[in-house]
């Protein structure tokens, strides 16, 4: 008992520690306080949080790259569609139309690990021949990779029908699962159990479970000889290399390693909205999720899961809302012209939809102007910004 | 000793830059060039010049943008990616403008040629100063701070302007007047659209200008002084906000007029067009070599060039792969451009 208070007592004024009990509760609780809070119809919410969760598994994965390494990459999502593809590809009847002729179902916990991998080798593979280029210069290959690569999903059509993407992806299945009153159902074991689009409490569950594994894993990344390597790297390339670490490794392991978790991100993402298409991946993802880890804090992976789930929220949830609150808002307080559409007013819903791309960028620019080591910054990076140990760029070069 | 090892990253990185790499690099161009030339030789020849005044008109646009970026990059080693925004800003202030002038479709041609010139030279004058005010606001105040910073406000002021275009105009596809004679010239058996050689003769005007203006003039002098060593510039007087300042301002005179040709040349724009033409125009700038003034202009043609090939010869769904396999390509075998100054790593 003693023990637990000793070390509540040291951890209460960590932020990182607040930040992870804070999430720990919340992820823990969050089914149980929909359902009580909607009547039992939490799904769409549980499933927006599950949406939500790949956000966060994203925001690590980049978080390796650029908060760890400093290597500024804007072309994120591309890895997060090699993932989804690879599902789509290997685990639906969308073979057949192609040149082999011949539907793959390969199981989804295996498609979660080969997603990875194929993933983790594109990082590598665009990285081999570009990670003698430093700062802006990565950053604008990354935004090319970035670019082609859903482009080049969109016009294989032979393989993954173009445009139309890959729809009805394979059910992951498993031979036994728990339900119970977090799901609105009895306590009960169920076999054989599908992750179908209505168990949206056990999509919430799997990736709960991923993204606890990969904190782990990468909190173990962070202290290890590589985690220290990529910060060395980080703050000064030669003197790393005097030291003694192999520089071209290091950044290749950083690439493929954040890569491989938007990989099973996305394979995640593409089993459980059981639809690729090439349009979920544009410019706009990366950033958004480039945007998540500098909100949260570079470097830091509370941070950056803080600013996953604080942006999503925004994004995803209070813009899309938005319209329709403002609307009955403006019908509430008797300003009923302002819903009235005509030539030039297309009505107060559709004007605060309009409003999503402004708020966006002012959330952008206001974040980089107030706080640019973000809402939880790691210490390292803190103290540097404060004290300004370097006079060279921290970041890029 | 340790100088020997802290060498050894430089031989690492240039491993790229072997032998073999450039061969390879060569062997693709090679293939692509082969390529082309036996489907224009499957087409008749005026096919031919048809696409090739489109991808010149074309070229001569995106150059102007890529005067910007290289600009703007040379001189504070920003990607400014609001500048494609100011662009579709030129290109929708001029649209708003029109009516104001009374300029509309179908008029008499000749007689809009000094409102049209009004129009253009209010709408770069506007661009110009929205864009020192986003430099202003979003830039200056992070010019010590880490690299991404100002590269997201960057990005955090397209979404911006895209965001307020959006809202003045909502989502569609807008005509823009087709003021330009559609008549087509008849040159030795060759047939141009006159149109694209307007285009083509105010691109050149305005590059050459500006040409003589950064080599000529006192501030194109504090320009280029800033864009070698800021701190020795500011040592020797020069105000270096101002002369940022002055080159946002100067680089949205030419993307508004940019804008504006677009406009007149393709009649449609959108609210989105500035991202991917942005981006074209960045490749540009990065092909020419980055930071390279006659390289952006070179650049520019050049893409415009290798986009129309591509759209008439061959897919257009893969126009935007191949600009872009191109971005990656010529900084994986050519980080300095073609005409490339400038030292890749710093």
């Amino acid at each position: 008992m003693t023990r637990l208070r000793d070390f509540i007592r040291e951890n209460s004024r960590n932020p990182n520690a607040i930040a992870y009990a804070a999430m720990g509760i919340a992820a823990l609780t969050l089914p149980g306080i929909a359902q009580f809070a909607t009547g039992g119809n939490a799904d769409y919410l549980v499933s927006l949080a599950a949406d939500g969760g790949v956000f966060v598994l994203l925001a690590i994965g980049l978080n390796v790259v650029v908060g760890f390494a400093g290597l500024l990459d804007l072309g994120y999502a591309a890895f997060f569609a090699i993932g989804s593809y690879t599902y789509g590809m290997l685990a639906s009847q969308q073979l057949i139309g192609s040149p082999i002729h011949h539907a793959l179902h390969v199981p989804f916990w295996i498609a979660l690990v080969l997603g990875t991998f194929i993933a983790a080798g594109a990082g590598a593979l665009l990285g081999a021949p570009t990670l003698r280029l430093r700062g802006d210069y990565l950053a604008i290959v990354t935004l090319g990779f970035g670019e082609i690569v859903p482009r080049f999903f969109r016009n294989m059509k032979d393989w993954t029908s173009g445009v139309n993407g890959i729809s009805a992806l394979d059910i992951p299945t498993l031979p036994y699962w728990i339900t119970g009153p977090w799901a609105n159902t009895e306590l009960a074991i169920e076999q054989n159990f599908r992750f179908t689009s209505f168990n949206a409490t056990a999509w919430y569950v799997l990736i709960i479970i991923l993204v606890v594994a990969s904190v782990i894993g990468v909190n173990n990344l962070y202290g290890s000889r590589l985690g220290r390597a990529w910060m060395a790297v980080r703050e000064d390339e030669t003197a790393a290399a005097a030291m003694g670490v192999n520089t071209v490794n290091t950044k290749l392991l950083a690439f493929a390693i954040g890569a491989s978790f938007s990989g099973f991100a996305g394979a995640f993402y593409g089993a459980k909205l059981s639809l690729v298409s090439p349009d979920s991946f544009g410019f706009i993802v990366s950033i958004t999720i480039l945007s998540m880890v500098v909100l949260g804090g570079m470097g830091n992976i509370p941070g950056a899961m803080v600013g996953a789930l604080l942006l999503y929220w925004v994004l995803y949830k209070f813009l899309p809302d938005a319209p329709q609150q403002v609307a009955a808002l403006a019908d509430n307080l008797g300003f009923h012209g302002l819903n009235t559409v005509t030539p030039n007013w297309p009505g107060i819903a559709e004007f605060v939809s309009r409003l999503k791309f402004i708020l966006f960028g002012l959330i952008l620019v206001s974040i980089m102007l107030l706080r640019p080591q973000g809402l939880l910054p790691s210490r390292l990076r803190t103290q540097e910004l404060k004290r300004g140990v370097h006079d060279e760029p921290v970041v890029t070069t | 000793m340790i100088g020997a090892l802290a060498r050894t990253p430089a031989t690492l990185r240039n491993f790229g830059n072997t032998q073999f790499a450039t061969l390879a690099g060569l062997f693709v161009v090679a293939v692509a060039v082969v390529l082309t030339i036996q489907h224009v030789l499957q087409h008749d020849p005026g096919y031919f010049f048809q696409i090739l005044t489109i991808g010149i008109a074309d070229g001569s646009i995106y150059a102007l943008i890529a005067l910007g970026y290289t600009m703007v990059y040379g001189i504070i080693e920003l990607i400014n990616f609001a500048h494609g925004d100011v662009f579709t800003l030129g290109a929708f202030i001029s649209l708003a403008l029109f009516p104001v002038f009374g300029i509309a479709e179908g008029g008499n041609g000749l007689g809009y040629v000094i409102p049209l010139l009004a129009v253009a030279v209010i709408t770069m004058g506007l661009v110009a100063m929205i864009n020192v005010t986003i430099e202003r606001i979003a830039y200056r105040p992070l010019r010590h701070a880490p690299r991404l910073a100002p590269l997201i406000t960057a990005i955090g002021m397209s979404s911006i302007l895209e965001g307020a275009m959006y809202l003045w105009k909502g989502p569609f596809n807008l005509h823009y007047p087709d003021l330009l004679p559609a008549t087509r010239l008849n040159i030795s058996g060759v047939s141009i659209g006159a149109k694209d050689l307007i285009v083509l003769s105010f691109a050149i005007v305005l590059v050459v200008a500006f040409t003589l203006f950064i080599n000529l003039s006192k501030l194109g002098k504090a320009m280029r002084a800033t864009a070698q060593d800021r701190d020795a510039a500011q040592l020797m007087g020069i105000d270096i906000n101002r002369t940022i300042a002055a080159t946002f301002f100067i680089g949205a005179v030419l993307a508004g007029a940019g804008g504006i040709i677009y406009g007149l040349y393709i009649n449609n724009v959108a609210f989105d067009l500035g991202f991917i033409t942005g981006l074209f125009a960045f490749t540009a700038a990065v092909f020419g070599g980055i930071g390279n003034i006659p390289g952006a202009a070179i650049g520019g043609l050049l893409i415009g060039i290798i986009a129309a090939f591509n759209n008439g010869y061959f897919d257009s769904a893969w126009t935007e792969i191949v600009i872009f396999g191109i971005l990656i390509a010529t900084l994986v075998f050519r980080p300095t451009g073609l005409l490339g100054m400038r030292v890749p790593e710093k």
